[in-house]
């Protein structure tokens, strides 16, 4: 606070900010060791790299996902070139513009799936953790029933059924079958914090049960609420794409396991469209690679005991 | 311990229980009436329409009360009726999830247990190895962050189409029939490889991974210090580290199973391969309904009792649990 109320001049020059963010961060410990762990810092890099690449990547296309774009044989024409950086389908669609657009979708589900799997996942692990003795038995006992199921099969019996498929219902249909991983953890984490001393005190100034759930035990674990957000992020993810793998994606527009079963249907791979089946998933996979790092790094800098000082 | 086996039974009696009541909620709750999305395919006479609807709400068990019709529905089921097939028709659903369900085992049995144990000790070699830690670990982690069926195709397309050293679609050759003569085993093999080699190093890279942070953890750990200050080698604290860290995976084994059948699901669909997967894969593209809720149950029905079996092997391999057994005796 002092250096601000002196009116430094330098705190207007680039390195006088650098510096000033630098000394607010150090204050904040957490946050300095994130931003100065290698590991966050590759992931949070390489996931912006492609959250850019599906936000961006749109506007450098001229064609629709639907849109013939041009065809040709795989040696000669449908090849990635300048024109059609990853290659044209057998059908004549531009597949960066369909891997694009099929991103977007895919990143959207796993926002809306993931925020729906945590929420439920941290209601259920509160309260079982916090109320312990049967309550705490027969959410567990849920949780384990949920957890001993494959995700994929039960996915595909419903959305099976299901006869129109929004992006919106997928990440509620996921959601709803993924969270048992976020109430494992949280339980855990609740069981070990309602001991503490601020808990107590809370409890003995009559705050209600929401509010000390909130409030004294909910906020002490943020980070560790958002590193199991990232978790189930991912999990949607996978899911989703699994999903749309086998043709049970949303109904309308182009997602990226659609694009890579076509791929598969039209065997690609044997008649030399690699960039079709292969190119789409690359994407993927380097946004589920950064977050692993990610929250490597942020389990680093939040589990004193596993720094590399 | 008799409590520690009665209170997993439970939970994976709850488990199928919901699986089944989940395929009798399917066909009438959700919106989208699977005997009207059928007719819908049908062409000809209107009377032949009747006849075929009323055929088809005898199938799906959609007459009488819903309490009726549920406890039908669990009866048929306890005999081992799983209904028919409505493309290929008479045929039982039961005997084709049985012809599938080998490849299922076939695949993901010697898969499974292979990367568990290769990864283990590759693991436990990186939590203590630099160079390995830094030039395999970061692949591995790759691996991982693959969807099973990308990695599938990336296989496919270097294995069985740019090498060319696999085939690929089947179990086994068009002209070829089952047999036990070397030369079929052979066919047999040749397929059955890539979809075992993408599980197994999937799965290598998942339970590497494990490892290592658990070794990383137990090394530093106090015991392990207290050896160390004790002047004991580093091999026995090795020792110590990894018969610790191998505890963990074998529940992670039980809770990782789902996922791994899931992605076995999609990578069957890449390779063309037979097994519960394609035939779910089938059935839905054919809306071929009792299949999909066939092979469904089966499948869970697979998870739930290799969960079983690998509680009983924890049961062995923890001497907490084990020792605890003798006192109550």
């Amino acid at each position: 606070m002092a250096e601000e109320k002196t009116g430094n001049p330098e705190q207007y020059t680039s390195q006088g900010i650098l510096k000033t963010v630098f000394s607010r961060l150090k204050r904040n410990e957490n946050l300095y060791l994130a931003f100065t762990n290698p590991k966050v810092v590759f992931g949070i890099s390489l996931f912006s790299a492609v959250l850019l690449f599906a936000l961006l990547g749109p506007y450098f296309t001229e064609y629709g996902i639907n849109e013939f774009a041009g065809i040709g044989s795989p040696a000669s024409r449908a090849a990635p070139s300048g024109e059609h950086p990853f290659g044209l389908t057998m059908q004549g669609y531009d597949v960066f513009t369909r891997t694009v657009h099929g991103l977007r979708a895919t990143i959207l589900v796993g926002f809306v799936g993931g925020l729906i799997a945590s929420f439920i996942g941290l209601i259920i692990g509160l309260i079982a953790g916090y109320r312990g003795g049967m309550v705490d038995e027969f959410l567990m006992g849920l949780t384990n029933v949920f957890l001993t199921f494959p995700q994929l099969p039960i996915l595909i019996v419903v959305a099976a059924y299901l006869p129109y498929r929004g992006i919106i219902h997928m990440a509620v249909l996921v959601g709803l079958v993924i969270w048992p991983w976020t109430a494992r953890a949280v339980r855990s984490q609740t069981m070990s914090l309602k001991n503490e001393e601020h808990v107590a005190l809370s409890r003995i100034s009559a705050n209600s049960t929401p509010r000390i759930l909130i409030e004294d035990i909910a906020a002490n674990m943020f980070s560790y609420i958002f590193m199991v957000f990232i978790l189930q992020y991912m999990g949607t993810i996978m899911a989703t794409v699994g999903l749309e793998f086998l043709g049970l994606g949303p109904t309308r527009g182009v997602s990226l396991g659609l694009v890579m079963q076509h791929a598969v249907q039209s065997g690609a791979l044997y008649l030399g469209y690699w960039w079709w089946g292969i190119l789409p998933g690359l994407f993927l996979m380097l946004m589920i690679f950064s977050l692993y790092f990610l929250n490597t790094g942020m389990d680093e800098v939040f589990n004193p005991e596993l720094r590399e000082l | 311990m008799g409590k520690y086996f009665g209170k997993k039974l439970i939970i994976y009696i709850i488990t199928f229980f919901i699986a089944v009541t989940i395929n009798w909620l399917a066909p009438r709750f959700i919106p989208g009436d699977p005997v009207t999305s059928l007719l819908a395919q049908y062409q000809g006479p209107a009377a032949g329409r009747q006849m075929l609807e009323t055929r088809l709400r005898t199938l799906f068990g959609l007459e009488g009360s819903l309490i009726q019709q549920y406890i039908n529905f669990w009866a048929n089921l306890l005999r081992g009726d799983l209904g028919r097939s409505i493309l290929q028709f008479p045929r039982e659903v039961s005997e084709i999830v049985k012809n599938n369900i080998i490849y299922d085992i076939a695949v993901l049995l010697p898969a499974i247990s292979l990367s568990w144990i290769v990864g283990n000790k590759i693991g436990a070699m990186a939590g203590e190895n630099e160079k390995i830690d830094r030039y395999i670990m970061p692949l591995f982690y790759g691996f991982v962050s693959s969807p099973y069926f990308w990695f599938a195709i990336i296989v496919v397309f270097v294995f069985a189409h740019s090498l060319g050293w696999f085939p690929t679609a089947r179990a086994y050759g068009a002209g070829v029939r089952p047999a036990f003569t070397l030369n079929f085993i052979i066919v047999f093999l040749r397929h059955w490889f890539l979809p075992f080699f993408t599980m197994f190093l999937v799965g290598l890279g998942q339970w590497s991974i494990g490892m290592r942070n658990m070794v990383i953890y137990e090394i530093e750990s106090n015991y392990a210090n207290y050896l160390r200050s004790l002047g004991a080698r580093q091999k026995l604290i090795r020792n110590y580290a990894f018969r610790n860290g191998v505890l963990p995976q074998v529940t992670g084994l039980a809770i990782q199973l789902g996922q791994i059948v899931s992605g076995a699901i999609t990578v069957q669909v890449v390779f063309d391969y037979p097994g519960l997967g394609r035939l779910m894969y089938q059935a839905v593209q054919q809306q071929d309904f009792f299949v999909l809720q066939g092979a469904f149950l089966s499948l869970i029905l697979m998870v739930l009792a290799a969960n079983f079996l690998i509680d009983i092997i924890y049961m062995f391999i923890d001497p907490r649990i084990r020792l605890s057994y003798s006192e109550e005796e």
